[in-house]
Formats: structure tokens, sequence, C-alpha cells
């Protein structure tokens, strides 16, 4: 692993309102806005139900832990920028920013970047710290 | 405080709803599935209290919590299936930022997860914005 090292991954094609209810299921996030259709749309005024921005950071994570595998995340941080829908393809890039010596071990730091629309509407970003290979 | 077992069944559950294999261990995000252990977690249904969103009417909007504008997590160790974890909660820094449309509020709150030995295993931090 080394600065500049990258991974693109499409983490989910056209998303389905039935993952966005397992993923409530699973979280304990039953907030009817990412699963109820007439309320997502006449209550809150949402186009439709609004996916959990947690669902896509972990379908995040996982491109981090495809990578270096669990055990080797020390930090994994994600601002969400923009929301996500049915129907959306999420495309996600990890890059490795910095290197660093910390206490004997090597450190990477490496950005994350999801995106929509073909790229057009980034809807996370952050960064992990990883333990280098 | 309270305590979030890591149980293999929930794991599945979990690692299935993000399209990954559900074998392939606990995912980075799942001290956040704490929220079903949780008593003061909101977005559950309790005995005894009316569930919220459409049924013979559209709902109506409740307010409060804000919005998830940031999540971090911080691993000590990896999670691991059969062990109890005890969960402290402790409140952050706040902050104010002035936006486009106003002033935002910023709240922080932090989640340690310890493990049998009191070592600390993973935190979670969460922040919530809301629009003044």
């Amino acid at each position: 692993m080394k600065v500049g090292d990258e991974r693109s991954q499409v983490v989910v094609s056209d998303l389905k309102r039935t993952q966005i209810a397992m993923y409530a299921g699973a979280s304990g996030d039953f907030n009817p806005l990412h699963t109820d259709e007439p309320f997502a749309t006449r209550v809150a005024g949402n186009p439709t139900v609004m996916s959990h921005g947690m669902l896509v950071m972990g379908m995040v994570g996982q491109v981090l832990t495809d990578w270096v595998g669990t055990a080797r995340v020390r930090r994994y941080r994600a601002r969400f920028q923009a929301p996500t829908w049915p129907g959306d393809t999420i495309s996600v890039t990890a890059r490795v920013e910095e290197i660093t010596d910390v206490g004997g071990e090597r450190h990477a730091t490496v950005s994350v970047e999801a995106t929509s629309k073909d790229g057009a509407v980034t809807v996370l970003s952050g960064s992990a710290t990883v333990v280098v290979p | 405080m309270s305590t979030f077992p890591i149980e293999e069944g929930h794991v599945r559950a979990f690692a299935r709803a993000l399209g990954a294999a559900p074998d392939g261990g606990v995912p980075l995000t799942f001290p956040i599935a704490y929220a079903h252990f949780d008593p003061d977690w909101p977005l559950v249904m309790r005995p005894g209290q009316p569930w919220h969103g459409s049924g013979a009417e559209p709902g109506v909007k409740k307010g409060g919590g804000g919005l998830h504008a940031e999540q971090e997590f911080e691993y000590f160790r990896p999670l691991r299936v059969g062990e109890t974890l005890t969960v402290h909660k402790r409140p952050g820094r706040t902050w104010t930022k002035e936006g486009r449309s106003g002033a935002l509020d910023f709240t922080e709150r932090h989640t340690d997860f310890l493990d049998a030995e009191g070592e600390l295993v993973a935190r979670s931090t969460t922040v919530t914005v809301v629009k003044r």
C-alpha cells in the first residue's frame, strides 16, 4: 500500500426500497422517513423514502474492509453530504492520501467518497485510518 | 450504562442489509446497531406507546433529533461475535456555524463500548445538526 493507491467500486446498483427496510430492521432506526412512502412524501415532503446515511456509510465501509480487513481499520469517519434514494447507484472511491509512522506501526489515511447520479452528486465523504498491510 | 450483546444473527442481518457476506465478520458500522439495546433511542416502537408513520392517514410530523451530519468510529480491536459490551454514553462538543439560511447548531455525542475486562473496544461519535 502506497500513497495514491486507489480502489473504486459500485457498492449498490439501483438501490431497492426493501434494502432500506432491511437496514432499518438491522440497525434499529425505524424512522418512517426511511420506509414509509405516504409519510415520506405527504408529511415530510420528500420525493420518496430516503435511505439511511448510515446504510451508505456501512456500504462504503465494506470497500475498506474488502481492501485491508476489519482488524486493520482503526478509525472511520464520514460526513453525510446529500440524501440517497431508491434507484440510486452508488460508486465509491477510496484513496491512500498519506502514510505515517505511529509508534512502530505504519498508518495510512484513506479518503473515501461516495457518489450517486453518475458521479454528479457526492453523497458521503470521509476518511479512515488503517494499519498498512 | 447498558449492555450490547454482539449476537451472530444480528450481525448477519446487518451485514446482509449492507450487501455484504453474512459471514464476513462484524461490519465497521455495526456499533450503531446498539440502537436496539439503547433505552433512550427514540426511533423504535416501545410497549404501550403509540408508534408513528402512515396508517389510515399519512401521519404527523415529529420534531427534534436533528439531522445526522457526521459519524465516526474508533476501533481499539475488532468486535467479537458472542461477547457482550458495556456501553457508556457521554456528551461531546457543541458548536454553531453560520449557514446560507441561518445558524446551524451542531451537537456531538460519544458512545464508548467496553469489554468484560473494562478495556475500550470501540468508540462511536455522532454529530447531529439542527437549524436554529
